[in-house]
C-alpha cells in the first residue's frame, strides 16, 4: 500500500532514490541540493540500500564516476545545483555520448555570478544541448514521480540516454507538501532490474569507451544520439502510461490547466504553475478566458504536441526563469516561438523573464501578465517582446 | 601461481595491447604499457585519460586495447576509474556478478597528472579505491605539441617554455608527484623506468595487490620532445636513473625504500647531453642552470638516501 507523507522534495527524492537503490551513487553536496546527498547518505550508513556512495571530490569527479561506474555495467544516480552542474559542464555532454543512462536530480539554483543559492533554471537550461533527457517537476510529488520514470525512460534500450530531473531550489526542494510514497516492492517492480550493455566489467568481451572519433565517424555517432532523443519521445510516454497504470498519477510531455478553451494562454515551468493556477482560478470567475500549460520535458522537446495545444490561442506568454544573454528572449520562449513557427501556429507569443536567483513571483505579477496578454489580444501589437518582472529598472 | 618474471615466461602471455597502435616510433609509453599489462596475470580493466597514448591507441573504428577501456577526458582517469572500481565492488557485494578478481589501472600522461588530474588523483587516493594509478611521464604535454607540464624540469625547453633572449626555458624546477602521493598515506606509491623493466614489474605486482590506492610514476621518453634519437628511447632512462634524476624507489605502508642504488652516481649533464631540450643549457651564459639543476638532483637524492635509511 503506498502511504502519504509530509516531504520536502529533496526527501521525497531520497525515498525514491532509496527505493531505486541504485549500484553506485558519487554525489558532492551543494546548496539546494545537500540534503538529498545527506538523507541518502544516512541509507547508505544504516544499510537500509546496497548502494555504494562514492564521496567525490567535486562534482566533475562525481560525473566523471558516473559515467565509469556506468559503462562498468551498473545503476547510477547522482544529484547537483547550479555551480555543481557547471563543474561538471564537459563530462556532463561526455556521459550523453558515452550513453550513459545516468539519472540526475538538478535541483534549480541560479547560477553564479555574482553567488546566489536560490532558485532559477539557469542552470540546468544551460546544459540542454548537452544531450540529456530533462524532466522539470512542479513540486515534490513530480520530483518523487519523475526520479523514478527517469531511471526507465533512460535505461531503455531504444533510449540509453542520461536524464536530468528538474525542481525548484528551495521552493520545492525545502518546502514541506503531502507526497505519496509508493511502496518499495512497487517501485523495485516498476524500475526492474538494470540490464547492462557492453559493460566494462564484461571482461571476456572487452570494448573500448570514448576513443577518439574524428571527422569520418563523429557525425554518425551524434547522428545516433538524436536518434536516441527521437526514441526518448515515445519511452517518455508509454513509461508514464505504465506509471499511470499503476500509481494512478498522470504524467505527459506537459500538463494543461483550463486550456483547451483559453483565449489567453500561460507557459511556465515547475513550482511558478501552482501560482499561476489560482491566478487562472482568479481570472476564470471574473470571466476571463485564460489557460495554463506547464511542459514537464524540455528535452526531447515536444514542439509538435506543444503546437497542437496553443495552436487556438490568441496570445500566448511564456514565463521564462533563466535568461540568454543576447538572444530574443529566454530558452523556453525562443523554443516555443521556434515551435510555432515550424508548426504553423498564429498565436502571437510574448516572453516574461522572472524570479532570477530566487526573486519572489507574486499572484499579481502573474495577473499582470495575462492583463498584458489581454491587451495584445484587443490591439493586436506587441510592445515589447521581452518583458522582465517585478525588476527594478 | 603468478608467471615468473622471465622473458622465456612472460613472451607467452598475450599482449593486451596489440600491435597496430599509432605511437611515434621510439615512443616508451607502449613499452611501458606492455610492461606493466604483462606484469599482472589477473583480468584488467583500464581508464586511460586525454593524451598521446590514449588517442594513439583508439582511432575510431580501431582500438589497440585487448581489455576493457574507458577514455573519459583530460583530468579524470582517477575519477573514472573511481567510478569503475566501485561499480566492481558494488556488484560483487550484491551477488550480481561473480568475483573475478579484477584489477583496475588507470593512465595519464604527467599533464592529466601533475597538473589538471591532480585533484581526481589526490581524491581517488584518498578515498582508498583499489586501483592503481600509473603516470606515463615524458615531462611535457606531448599530444599538444610538446608545452610545459608541472613534471618539466627547469630549464627545459618546451613550446611554451621556449628559450628565448631573456628567458632560457622553464623558469621554474618539476615537482615531487611521487612524494605527494605518498604524503596521501597510501599503501603504495613508486617510481619506475622501463630500462629496469623487472624493476617495474614486481612494482606493478606490489602496487596491484595493495589493499587500496597505489601510485606508480614511470619515467616515459619521448624523442620528439625530448629531441633525441629514436634508438636512445630506454638508454636515456637508465641515464636518468644512473644520474640519480630519476631515483627508482618505493613507499611501501610508510616505509620509503631505493631499489636501485647506482655503483657510480653519474654527473645530470649525461642525462642531458643527449637531449636536444637541454642543449641551450650548455653555451656560457646558461651553464649555471645546469649547476642549479646538478644541485636540485643531489639535495632531493640525499634526502631520499635519509628517507630509504641509505649510507650516503
Ligand atoms: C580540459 C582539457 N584541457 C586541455 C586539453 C588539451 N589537451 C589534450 S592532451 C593534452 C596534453 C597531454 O599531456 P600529458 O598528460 O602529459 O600526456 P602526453 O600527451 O604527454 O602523453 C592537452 C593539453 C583537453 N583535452 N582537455
Ligand atoms: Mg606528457
Amino acid at each position: 500500500m503506498s502511504r502519504f507523507e509530509a516531504m520536502d522534495g529533496n526527501a521525497a527524492t531520497a525515498e525514491a532514490m532509496r527505493q531505486i537503490n541504485p549500484d553506485v551513487v558519487p554525489a558532492y553536496p551543494i546548496t539546494p541540493q545537500t540534503s538529498t546527498v545527506q538523507t541518502f547518505s544516512q541509507f547508505v550508513a544504516d544499510g537500509e540500500v546496497d548502494t555504494e556512495f562514492i564521496r567525490v571530490e567535486s562534482e566533475h569527479s562525481a560525473m566523471a564516476a558516473c559515467i565509469g561506474a556506468s559503462a562498468a555495467g551498473g545503476r547510477v544516480m547522482t544529484a547537483t545545483s547550479a555551480n555543481g552542474l557547471a563543474l561538471m559542464w564537459e563530462m556532463v555532454y561526455i556521459a550523453a555520448s558515452n550513453r550513459t543512462p545516468i539519472v540526475m536530480t538538478v535541483v534549480n539554483r541560479a547560477l553564479s555570478g555574482p553567488i546566489n543559492i536560490h532558485c532559477d533554471h539557469s542552470d540546468s537550461m544551460g546544459a540542454r544541448d548537452a544531450g540529456w533527457i530533462q524532466l522539470f517537476g512542479e513540486n515534490p510529488q513530480e520530483g518523487y514521480d519523475n526520479c523514478i520514470q527517469a531511471v526507465r525512460i533512460a535505461e531503455h534500450e531504444d533510449v540509453l540516454l542520461p536524464v536530468m530531473s528538474m525542481y525548484d531550489g528551495f521552493i520545492t526542494s525545502h518546502g514541506l507538501e503531502r507526497v505519496q510514497i509508493e511502496d518499495d516492492g512497487a517501485i523495485k517492480d516498476f524500475v526492474g532490474p538494470f540490464t547492462a550493455h557492453e559493460a566494462l566489467l564484461d571482461v571476456d568481451h572487452p570494448v573500448t569507451y570514448g576513443p577518439l572519433d574524428f571527422y569520418d565517424f563523429y557525425m554518425e555517432h551524434k547522428r545516433q544520439q538524436v536518434e536516441g532523443m527521437k526514441h526518448a519521445r515515445r519511452v517518455i510516454l508509454e513509461v508514464a502510461a505504465d506509471f499511470e497504470k499503476r500509481f494512478g498519477r498522470h504524467y505527459g510531455f506537459f500538463d494543461g490547466y483550463r486550456l483547451d478553451d483559453a483565449e489567453l494562454a500561460l507557459v511556465v515551468l515547475s513550482s511558478t504553475a501552482g501560482t499561476a493556477r489560482s491566478v487562472v482560478d482568479d481570472l476564470r470567475s471574473q470571466g476571463l478566458k485564460v489557460g495554463l500549460l506547464k511542459p514537464r520535458v524540455f528535452r526531447p522537446f515536444p514542439a509538435e504536441e506543444l503546437a497542437d495545444a496553443l495552436r487556438d490561442k490568441a496570445v500566448v506568454g511564456v514565463m521564462d526563469r533563466s535568461d540568454s544573454f543576447g538572444a530574443l528572449g529566454g530558452p523556453l520562449f525562443m523554443e516555443l516561438s521556434a515551435a510555432f513557427k515550424i508548426h504553423d501556429v498564429p498565436a502571437k507569443t510574448v516572453d516574461y523573464v522572472f524570479g532570477l536567483g530566487g526573486r519572489d513571483t507574486t499572484p499579481d505579477q502573474i495577473e499582470s501578465v495575462f492583463r498584458d496578454l489581454a491587451g495584445i489580444a484587443e490591439t493586436g501589437k506587441i510592445q515589447q517582446p521581452v518583458t522582465y518582472l517585478g525588476v527594478r529598472e | 601461481m603468478a608467471t615468473a618474471l622471465k622473458l622465456k615466461e612472460l613472451y607467452k602471455k598475450e599482449d593486451r595491447l596489440t600491435p597496430g597502435h599509432r605511437l611515434c616510433a621510439g615512443c616508451a609509453a607502449p613499452i611501458i604499457v606492455r610492461q606493466i599489462l604483462t606484469a599482472i596475470d589477473e583480468p584488467v580493466v583500464l581508464a586511460n585519460a586525454t593524451g598521446c597514448l590514449e588517442v594513439s591507441t583508439t582511432i575510431y573504428p580501431y582500438t589497440a586495447w585487448d581489455v576493457p577501456w574507458i577514455h573519459t577526458a583530460f583530468e579524470t582517469a582517477a575519477s573514472t576509474i573511481s567510478g569503475v572500481e566501485t561499480m566492481y565492488r558494488s556488484l560483487v557485494k550484491q551477488g550480481k556478478i561473480e568475483d573475478r578478481g579484477i584489477k583496475f589501472v588507470a593512465f595519464g600522461g604527467d599533464g592529466g597528472t601533475y597538473d589538471i588530474g591532480i585533484q581526481a588523483l589526490s581524491g581517488m587516493m584518498e578515498r582508498g579505491h583499489k586501483a592503481l594509478y600509473v603516470c606515463y611521464n615524458n615531462e611535457a604535454y606531448m599530444n599538444t605539441g610538446i608545452q610545459r607540464s608541472g613534471a618539466t624540469p627547469l630549464g627545459a625547453w618546451t613550446t611554451t617554455s621556449p628559450v628565448g633572449r631573456v628567458i632560457p626555458g622553464k623558469p621554474r624546477p618539476r615537482k615531487d608527484l611521487t612524494a605527494i602521493a605518498a604524503a596521501h598515506d597510501i599503501p603504495y606509491a613508486a617510481q619506475a623506468a622501463p630500462h629496469k623493466w623487472r624493476d617495474l614489474m614486481k612494482k606493478v605486482r606490489k602496487a596491484v595487490a595493495a589493499n587500496g590506492a597505489s601510485f606508480m610514476n614511470v619515467l616515459s621518453s619521448c624523442n620528439r620532445g625530448w629531441r633525441h634519437e629514436t634508438d636512445q628511447t630506454i638508454e636515456v632512462t637508465r641515464l636518468a636513473v644512473e644520474t640519480c634524476y630519476w631515483p627508482l624507489y618505493e613507499v611501501e605502508d610508510g616505509e620509503w625504500k631505493l631499489t636501485y642504488r647506482p655503483k657510480e652516481k653519474l654527473p645530470i649533464e649525461e642525462f642531458l647531453k643527449p637531449q636536444g631540450r637541454f642543449r641551450h643549457l650548455f653555451s656560457e651564459e646558461n651553464k649555471h642552470i645546469i649547476g642549479q639543476l646538478q644541485t636540485g638532483v643531489d639535495r632531493k637524492w640525499r634526502k631520499l638516501l635519509e628517507r630509504c635509511g641509505e649510507e650516503e
